[in-house]
This record gives C-alpha cells, sequence and structure tokens, in this order.
C-alpha cells in the first residue's frame, strides 16, 4: 500500500450540498431516507436553528406547578435564551427575558424563589414579577419620576399558552396556534393528566441536568427510537429481568408513530391491551397500590379501565419536551456540540401511592448517573463524534420506510423499531427551516 | 482522637477505612466496595439544593442497598456502556473530621476532589463527603454516603462511576 491517505478516504472538510453565501439548502441535507452529518455540526445551522425554531414555533418552558403560589417564579430557557417565569398577584403566568433594561444584566440570579419583583443588583433598577420598571434610584437623572417607567420593562415573550399546566412559549408574535402546533400530541398531554384521580399533572420533584456533549437532535430523534433499547440498555434489562425490553423488539405489536408537526411516539397500548392487566404498565400489580386504584375507580368510573390497563404515553413533543411514561425530560440547546438534559419524575395530583415510586425509579434511571440515561448520553456523545468523520455524510433513516402504513386516524405508524418517528420529526424540521 | 458514642474509634483507622473505600471505587474493585456496606445502607448523592426529603425529590443518586447491587451488577455486565471502558480515576479524600453520632454510627466529614479521565476529556470532580461508619464484629462498615458536589446547582456530565 504506497498511499495510505488516498484524497477519498480523507477528503477536505468541504462545505455540504448546496451551502455557499444563502446559506445551506436545507432540502439538499434533509431527505425522507436520510440527513446529512453537518446538520448535527454546523454553526451556521444551529445559528439558523436558533432563528427558525428555538426563536418561532412553540417551546416547552415549564409546568405551572412549579409556580403555585402568585409571585412565584422559576428560571426557564428558550434556545439560548434566559427566561424568568413568573406567576403574578393576578395568578397569571408570565415569561420575562432575564434582562435588565438599563444595561443588560440579569436581573434574576436565583433557580427559584417567591418575589414581587426583581431588582437589579447592577443599578438597583426595580422590576414588577409582570415585568413593569417600578423604579430606579436617583430619578432626577431621567428627569424625575414617570418619565422612562413607560418606555422601558423586561422583554415579554411575545406568546404564551399552556395544556394541561405545560407552559409553552413562542418567540414570534405571530404564527400557528399552540393547539395547531400541538395537534395530535395534545392527546398524549391528555393521556398523562387522566393517571391523576384529579386530572392534574404535577412537576415538583426537582430536577436534574444533565450536560451532554451532543447535538439536541440526537436526543430529540432518540426519545422514539425503539430500536436502541435492547442493545443500549441491554445492561440493565438484563440485571434486573426488566420487560421492557420485549416492548421494543420484532416481536411487539406496539407501534411507533407520526403524530405531525414532528412529534411523534412509541405507543405501547396495543401490548399492554393484549395483557390485560391494570397498573402492568408501571411495573406493578394494583394489589400494590390499592389507594390509587381505588381513587382512579371513584373518579373516572368505567373509563378507569383503560387507563389503568394503557398507562402513560411515550412521546415526543417537538423540539424539546419528551414524556417518557413516568419522566418529563426537557432539551436544551447549548451550541451545535452541547445540549443539557433536564428531568424529572412525573407526580400526579392525588397519587401519594404512586408519587414516591416514581421519584424513586426516576432516580434509579435518569440524569447523569441514571441507570438508562447515563448510557443513551454515552451514545449521543459518541454519535457526535461520529459526525466530524466525514464520511459516509449521511445518517440513515430508512428502517421501516417500506412497512409504514396510515392508522385510522390518518397517522404514519411503523412498527416498535421503525424510524418513523426520526422520520416526522426531520419532516417538519425542513418546513421550520425552510420557511426563512 | 476517639469517635463517641460507644464506637471506639480512632482518627488514624477512620482514615485508613475511607482511603481503602476510595481505592476501591477509584479501581473499579466493585466487589470489594460492595462488601463494605451495611444491609440498611444509602449512598446518596443529592441534586440541587433541598436536602430534606430524598424520597420525594429528584437526586443523582439515592440507593438502599439493594439498589447499590443493582448499580453494581449493571457495572459488572460490562455493557454499562458509559463505563465502558471504565473511566480512569483518582481521587485525595483530605480534611477528615470526626462529626458526632447517629444512631450508634460514628458520622464523619471530608473533602474529596478527583480526576475522571475519558475519552470525551478530563473532568474533575469536587465535593463533601459525610459518612456513617458502624463497627460490626469489630470490622468497620459503612452505613452511609452522602457527597455533596460543590457543583451540584449546574448541569453535570455524566457521572457512571462510583463517587
Amino acid at each position: 500500500m504506497t498511499d495510505l491517505l488516498p484524497d477519498a478516504a480523507c477528503p477536505e472538510p468541504a462545505d455540504p450540498p448546496g451551502t455557499p453565501a444563502a446559506g445551506p439548502d436545507y432540502s439538499r441535507l434533509v431527505k425522507p431516507d436520510r440527513v446529512h452529518g453537518s446538520l448535527y455540526t454546523d454553526p451556521r445551522i444551529f445559528a439558523d436553528e436558533l432563528a427558525r425554531i428555538w426563536y418561532r414555533t412553540w417551546v416547552y418552558v415549564g409546568h405551572v406547578s412549579e409556580i403555585r403560589q402568585p409571585g412565584d417564579y422559576v428560571r426557564k430557557s428558550i434556545g439560548l435564551q434566559d427566561v424568568i417565569m413568573t406567576r403574578g398577584a393576578d395568578g397569571r403566568v408570565h415569561l420575562l427575558l432575564n434582562r435588565c433594561a438599563h444595561r443588560a444584566n440579569l436581573v434574576c440570579e436565583a433557580d427559584r424563589g417567591n418575589s414581587k419583583s426583581f431588582r437589579c443588583p447592577y443599578h438597583g433598577w426595580t422590576y414588577r414579577n409582570t415585568g413593569e420598571l417600578i423604579g430606579f434610584p436617583f430619578n432626577r437623572g431621567y428627569g424625575g419620576r414617570g418619565i422612562i417607567e413607560g418606555e422601558l420593562s423586561l422583554a415579554a415573550v411575545p406568546r404564551i399558552d399552556s395544556h394541561q399546566g405545560f407552559v409553552f412559549a413562542s418567540m414570534a408574535a405571530d404564527g400557528p396556534s399552540l393547539a395547531t402546533h400541538l395537534g395530535e400530541a395534545a392527546g398524549e398531554l391528555d393521556r398523562l393528566a387522566r393517571l391523576s384521580p384529579d386530572g392534574e399533572v404535577e412537576l415538583t420533584a426537582g430536577w436534574l441536568k444533565h450536560r451532554t456533549r451532543a447535538n439536541w437532535k440526537l436526543l430529540a430523534e432518540n426519545e422514539t427510537d425503539g430500536y436502541h433499547p435492547q442493545f443500549v440498555h441491554g445492561s440493565i434489562f438484563s440485571v434486573t429481568q426488566s420487560p421492557i425490553g420485549a416492548l421494543y423488539s420484532d416481536k411487539s405489536t406496539a407501534v411507533t408513530r407520526n403524530l405531525g408537526n414532528g412529534h411523534s411516539e412509541n405507543d405501547l397500548r396495543p401490548e399492554f391491551r393484549r395483557i390485560a392487566e391494570p397498573m402492568r404498565w408501571f411495573g406493578t400489580t394494583q394489589a400494590r397500590v390499592p389507594g390509587y386504584v381505588r381513587r382512579m375507580r371513584e373518579a373516572y368510573g368505567e373509563a378507569a379501565e383503560q387507563i389503568l390497563v394503557e398507562g402513560a404515553p411515550h412521546v415526543m413533543v417537538f423540539p424539546n419536551l419528551f414524556i417518557a411514561e413516568i419522566q418529563v425530560f426537557v432539551i436544551q440547546p447549548v451550541s451545535p456540540g452541547e445540549c443539557v438534559q433536564h428531568s424529572t419524575a412525573v407526580q400526579l395530583k392525588g397519587a401519594p401511592e404512586l408519587n414516591r415510586r416514581m421519584v424513586s425509579q426516576s432516580v434509579g434511571s435518569v440524569g447523569p448517573a441514571g441507570m438508562l440515561l447515563a448510557d443513551d448520553t454515552e451514545m449521543y456523545e459518541r454519535n457526535q463524534r461520529g459526525v466530524a468523520m466525514l464520511r459516509p455524510e449521511w445518517l440513515d433513516l430508512r428502517r421501516g420506510l417500506g412497512r409504514e402504513r396510515l392508522d385510522e386516524r390518518g397517522l404514519k405508524i411503523g412498527t416498535a423499531t421503525d424510524e418513523t418517528g426520526m422520520r416526522g420529526f426531520w419532516a417538519h424540521y425542513l418546513t421550520l427551516m425552510r420557511a426563512a | 482522637m476517639t469517635a463517641p458514642a460507644g464506637q471506639d474509634l480512632d482518627l488514624r483507622q477512620i482514615e485508613q477505612f475511607l482511603y481503602r473505600e476510595a481505592r476501591y471505587a477509584d479501581e473499579h474493585d466493585y466487589d470489594a466496595w460492595e462488601a463494605l456496606w451495611t444491609d440498611d445502607a444509602i449512598y446518596w448523592v443529592p441534586a440541587g439544593g433541598d436536602l430534606t426529603e430524598p424520597g420525594a425529590q429528584m437526586s443523582v443518586i439515592y440507593d438502599n442497598r439493594s439498589r447499590i447491587a443493582t448499580r453494581l451488577n449493571q457495572l459488572r455486565t460490562g455493557r454499562r456502556h458509559a463505563q465502558s471502558p471504565p473511566s480512569s480515576l483518582r481521587r485525595v479524600i483530605s480534611n477528615v473530621e470526626v462529626i458526632g453520632d447517629t444512631g450508634g454510627d460514628t458520622v464523619v466529614g471530608a473533602n474529596f476532589i478527583l480526576a475522571e479521565s475519558r475519552e470525551r476529556g478530563v473532568e474533575t470532580w469536587a465535593g463533601r463527603v459525610t459518612y456513617r461508619l458502624r463497627l460490626v464484629d469489630g470490622e468497620l462498615r459503612l452505613a452511609g454516603k452522602q457527597v455533596l458536589l460543590v457543583n451540584r446547582e449546574q448541569a453535570l456530565p455524566t457521572l457512571a462511576f462510583l463517587i
């Protein structure tokens, strides 16, 4: 072998097809059966994603149960934006950018708390927790009181709406409604809420924050990838004799569904209906959680049987909210090669028997030391190193393409291990990224 | 210096035990490390600020003895990808103090700093460890270990080794 590094094996880093001045041509990077590796690494693409996805479409921000009382606040994010989610004296939820109107200092340092106002530490400008500027020292420098207050404020995120207490926001003043954006995914949030005898989800167990050196889309794609569990999670499935692996096998009757607008789910209900045991979805029996099962039957009557058999959704809500049965994950992009995964246990109002179990199971499974998620994250980070390799250029997305069909709602479904969800993600991604 | 409450432990003996526990963890000697724990053990790495109700709030790790065994069994499969290959680890334990006693166990505090090397890079971990030590048949055993990371309020990288 005389030529150890022929050109073909060691290409120069090149712009992806159709790049140049106008920016990447996304229709050449996102194909129905494959996507280009540069989508995970190119800083220009990340900048476009911020503008066209994170600062335009509906993004999940937080849950109303995190700010129950007037004055409560939590710091959250929308893309790279640091936002404060507050509950005003009027009981309404507000989303404010964490930036003083004077010199752009952060006005809120704490992760959470209760306060009627935020006082900037730099020059003492003070804002109501609904954003209005209510005071600043030495006001004669501005011609006295009441001159600039009406003009300057904390910026409010233009649009805010919620579904089942899940608060979403859009940085664009105009666009489709949240109901339009959620579409078929709304029903999955409803399904989660219905597992509470009081019909309410609460996200009050605190959050783990997992720093991940990988592009955010690798996570979004993996969330409803039913192909990986037996391989990535085989170690913990074997040690605990978990039945979860079988749900994601060639024999499983579960389906992967493209819910539209980039949302997708692994619908495990066909398996749980076949087994037809209440609480099997939670890995337990009704005898072990008698109080919960009784309250559910009181609350829902005959419908309770179906709810208790079918269990919780496994749904990825584009672009950053993932509900994996009893856990909620939020994906926060940081840079092309880094993101943060936030995770918590679902808590169901009126279900104390389940709530502590859900915390315990979640602590074991998710976060930096989680017996499931640490291994997913290892895969994301290795993927990120892989996509820096210049050949074969593409990531393959064709699994199950030939056996996809439409369900009774007209939605595309594949088998439990098909890449139907990923293809739905990318189709919506392309729509948003081409709408410059 | 001796520990209070009937357990006649001297500081040197305590330190030797802590260093041994640290060495087993650094060297992925899962069997030796597991044998240090009592049956009622709690291995706890809190997240964020609230330390009052670990059963109701998310922690990075909150293992009872059974879950310690599960965690170690997962590592032993060799297919715990986040530890395959295992991180290269070395930690230093310092500022060892006998803090008091609780329920007959001796409570010991210490600081630590730990370098973790993986292909991803070198991570530095640091924090405060509080141990609950118990003499069982003349042998020191670990009834509790709480690791308060200095950066627990921030996003943490994967922590799949024994800390």
